[in-house]
Formats: C-alpha cells, sequence, structure tokens
C-alpha cells in the first residue's frame, strides 16, 4: 500500500513577488513524476500556505521565493507548522536564496534548498527520498 | 490500533481540521481497516446539504464555488469544499489547482477545502469522493460543495453524490447548450449562467429555457429547475443561488426525495463495495502468470472470454 498511493505535494509562494514561471515548472515536473501536486497560486501569506498543508495533508511543502523575503517569511511558516503540531512534512525551498543564508535556512529545518539552475530530476529524488517514513506508513 | 482509530475519530467529531485531513487521506488510500471507521463516521453523518457543481472547464465552476461559500459563510454556515481535478493516465500524477482562485476563502477556520486527484475514475469524481464526504458531513460541515472534474457531457456520476446537482454553463461557447440535451440536462436541478456581464449571456439562458420546456424532467416535476445568472466580477446573482439552493434542500425535504435520494445513493454505494470486493479476490485467485496463459489462449482463439469468466466465476463461487 504504501508504496503505491501517491505523494502529495503542497507548491508555494510566498511573500509578493509575482514570478511563478519557476515554481510552475516544479510542479509539473513533479506530478510528471506521479505525484499529486497542489498548486496555491502566487502572493501566499504563511497563514495560508500552512492552512492548506493541513487541509490537504500533504507529505511535503516546496516553497518557492525570488523576492529576498526568505529571511522573514520562512521562519514564520516554519512557527506556523510547529504550533500547529504538523511536524512531520517535509519542507524544502527553492529560487534565489544567497549561499550566506543556507545554513540558517536549514537551521530553520528547511531540509533542501534548491537554487537556479537545479535538474528536476534532482528534486523529484530528493522528495521521494526524504518524506518522512512515518506519513508513508498507511495503515490505520 | 483500535485506539489510534478511534481517537483520530474524536478529534474529527470534535472538529479538529487536521484529524479530519488525516481522515480524507485514509479514505482516498482505500488502508486497510477504513470500512470501520467509515461505519463509525456513517452514524454522525447526515445532516449535510450535499451541493454538486458540474459543468464544462473555463465555465468557472472555482470563482462560482468561492463565492457561494462566501455567501454560505455570511449566512454563518461552516463549508466543505471538495475539488476534483484529473489524474494523468500516463504519469499517475496530478496538478490540483483549483486553491488558486479559491485564495480569498483561506485563513476562514469554518471553511474546510480539500482538492482530490480523480485517480483513474471516470464520471468527474474519484472513487473515494463519496466517502470524504461522509466524513466532512461527520465532521460538522453544512454544506458540501463537490466541484467536479471539468468534461462536459458524461459527468453523470455527481448524481450519485450530491443532494442538489447545479450546471454551470457560460455564454459565448457556441452551441454548447445543444451539446447538453442528452447528458447533463438530465442531472441538473438548477442551472446556472455564468459571466453575465458578457454578451451573450441571456441569449444563453433563453436557450436553457427552452430546452427545459421542451423536455421536463419528470422525476421532479414538482420542482421548476431555476437558471440563474450569475457575475463572479461584479458580485451578482450569488445570494439569488444560494437562495435557490436552499429552497431546493427545502423541496428535498418536504418531498421525500431527499430520502430517496440517499436512499439510491447507498445502494449504489453497497454495491460498489461488493464489486470492490470481487476484483480482489479474483486478484488472489488468478495469479499474473495464469492470466498471461488465459489471455494467450483467447488470443489464439483456443478460447472465449465468455467461458474464461464463467470458470473464474465458479472458481470465486458465485452462483450460475
Amino acid at each position: 500500500m504504501a508504496a503505491t498511493r501517491p505523494i502529495r505535494v503542497l507548491v508555494a509562494k510566498p511573500g509578493l513577488d509575482g514570478h511563478d514561471r519557476g515554481a510552475k515548472v516544479i510542479a509539473r515536473a513533479l506530478r510528471d513524476a506521479g505525484m499529486e501536486v497542489i498548486y496555491t497560486g502566487i502572493r501566499q501569506t504563511p497563514e495560508m500556505i500552512v492552512e492548506a498543508a493541513i487541509q490537504e495533508d500533504v507529505d511535503a511543502i516546496l516553497l518557492s521565493i525570488l523576492s529576498g523575503a526568505h529571511m522573514a517569511l520562512f521562519p514564520r511558516i516554519m512557527e506556523l507548522l510547529q504550533q500547529n503540531g504538523v511536524t512531520d512534512v517535509l519542507v524544502a525551498a527553492g529560487g534565489i536564496l544567497p549561499d550566506e543564508d543556507i545554513p540558517a535556512i536549514k537551521a530553520m529545518g528547511i531540509k533542501g534548498c534548491f537554487g537556479p539552475g537545479t535538474p528536476v530530476e534532482q528534486i523529484i529524488q530528493f522528495v521521494r527520498e526524504n518524506i518522512h517514513p512515518e506519513r508513508l506508513q498507511v495503515e490505520v | 490500533m483500535q485506539n489510534q482509530n478511534q481517537n483520530l475519530i474524536e478529534r474529527l467529531l470534535s472538529g479538529d481540521r487536521r484529524a479530519l485531513a488525516r481522515m480524507v487521506t485514509l479514505i482516498e488510500n482505500g488502508v486497510p481497516g477504513i470500512r470501520d471507521c467509515l461505519a463509525e463516521l456513517h452514524r454522525h453523518a447526515g445532516r449535510a446539504h450535499i451541493i454538486g457543481i458540474t459543468g464544462s472547464p473555463g465555465v468557472g465552476k472555482s470563482t462560482l464555488v468561492t463565492q457561494l461559500t462566501r455567501e454560505f459563510r455570511q449566512r454563518e454556515r461552516r463549508v466543505a469544499v471538495i475539488a476534483v481535478d484529473p489524474t494523468s493516465p500516463f504519469s499517475g500524477g496530478a496538478l490540483l489547482g483549483d486553491r488558486i482562485r479559491m485564495m480569498e476563502l483561506a485563513g476562514d477556520p469554518g471553511v474546510f477545502i480539500r482538492s482530490m486527484a480523480s485517480r483513474g475514475s471516470l464520471g468527474g469524481l474519484s472513487a473515494a469522493t463519496r466517502d470524504v464526504v461522509r466524513a466532512m458531513d461527520a465532521a460538522g460541515y453544512d454544506p458540501i460543495l463537490i466541484e467536479t472534474v471539468g468534461t462536459g457531457q458524461a459527468e453523470v456520476e455527481i448524481m450519485r453524490a450530491a443532494h442538489s446537482v447545479m450546471v454551470v454553463c457560460a455564454p459565448g461557447l457556441g452551441d454548447e447548450v445543444q451539446a447538453l440535451k442528452a447528458g447533463i440536462l438530465e442531472i441538473a436541478d438548477l442551472f446556472v449562467v455564468s459571466k453575465k456581464d458578457k454578451p451573450g449571456a441571456n441569449q444563453t439562458a433563453a436557450e436553457l429555457a427552452m430546452l427545459l420546456s421542451l423536455a421536463p424532467d419528470r422525476r421532479t416535476a414538482a420542482w421548476r429547475i431555476p437558471i440563474i445568472l450569475t457575475s463572479a466580477l461584479k458580485g451578482e446573482g450569488i445570494d439569488q443561488l444560494v437562495d435557490a439552493l436552499e429552497r431546493h434542500r427545502r423541496f428535498l425535504q418536504d418531498s421525500g426525495l431527499l430520502r430517496q435520494r440517499a436512499q439510491r445513493q447507498i445502494r449504489s454505494e453497497i454495491e460498489a463495495l461488493i464489486v470492490q470486493k470481487v476484483l480482489q479476490h479474483l486478484e488472489e485467485e488468478v495469479s499474473p502468470g495464469e492470466w498471461q496463459r488465459l489471455l494467450g489462449e483467447i488470443s489464439e482463439r483456443a478460447r472465449d472470454p465468455y467461458s474464461v469468466a464463467r470458470e473464474l466465476e465458479e472458481r470465486l463461487g458465485l452462483p450460475r
């Protein structure tokens, strides 16, 4: 059962930048890899993203951000996830993330950071390998 | 495991959104033991008005669902939405984008939206849709809005899941109304002509009215199917639409049709459960190797599908 159920992923764009080509390319690639991808659209607040992740019961959240506001928005998202008891969801980020910020981003609990030019296969593999193991044990 | 189950159900019944979300996942994945959970949920369900929204792609179903939800919220109802999008037949993946248009509802604790992939099911819904409705109903949401895949003429499956079926048409889609005649026209309890701010909306409504006058639906002759024009852009017609939905709900209750429809739906659910069980037995009974051999023999005309089916039915213990 566990091996056959589709992985569910939320692709979200926090903050105010309106450029979502990258997010759409990723969403499409994950779909073609057999995943169920929920795309939220642009200009999402951390509250909207966390609420969508809860209602959709996703296995992973991929955040795409180009505006440079990641150090303000990411901590808020992680904090809200904690507050809501969502501790078994993989979070990764992509977009314009300066090298010097990456250790801090990872310290927040965001497991993967993917800059421009990352092959989509790498992201697909990362998602597949890093889903929380308990989530895939589907049994009542 | 039993305790864990009970715990999840109790949390769901007390209104915990995360418990409901997890239950929906378990239902979608058909995990072992889920039927016991659903049996328990069934006892708590049966209060919600289930509304189906169907129509061709691009007519504005998601936008309408958003506006309907907002109007129901103003009337202090807790609303659940199921938005079904198609699964790719090639990769098995799906891109679920209905939330994009429902963005303004985000952050309202009285709204629960779940996107579902059709997962190979035809007819505009997913196989698990009705069970998901049951969980949302038990969790106290009323109404529950089901938005089908936008495919056009064969989405009659919604009839077996919803109490009130709303068919959405947009103006300017050429002869679409003509094409509606056969399939979808017969399942509609209400018609919505969306985008009334665009030219041709009145004409589309007039064409619909004419078709309806030509083919009055015998089953619901006491219900006059309303045609409601809406504009999401100008926010017009939505309160009228919700009034019509409420009227339809009362009509179903007063006429006894609600009970009748619910019973018909449950019967088809029981049938589906049995078919599922038979298929499961068949899978256990016939190994992939045997399938290959049987299919080979049939292709070579050494055997035929009918006698093979007969033989397998006997092996499954089905009566002749």
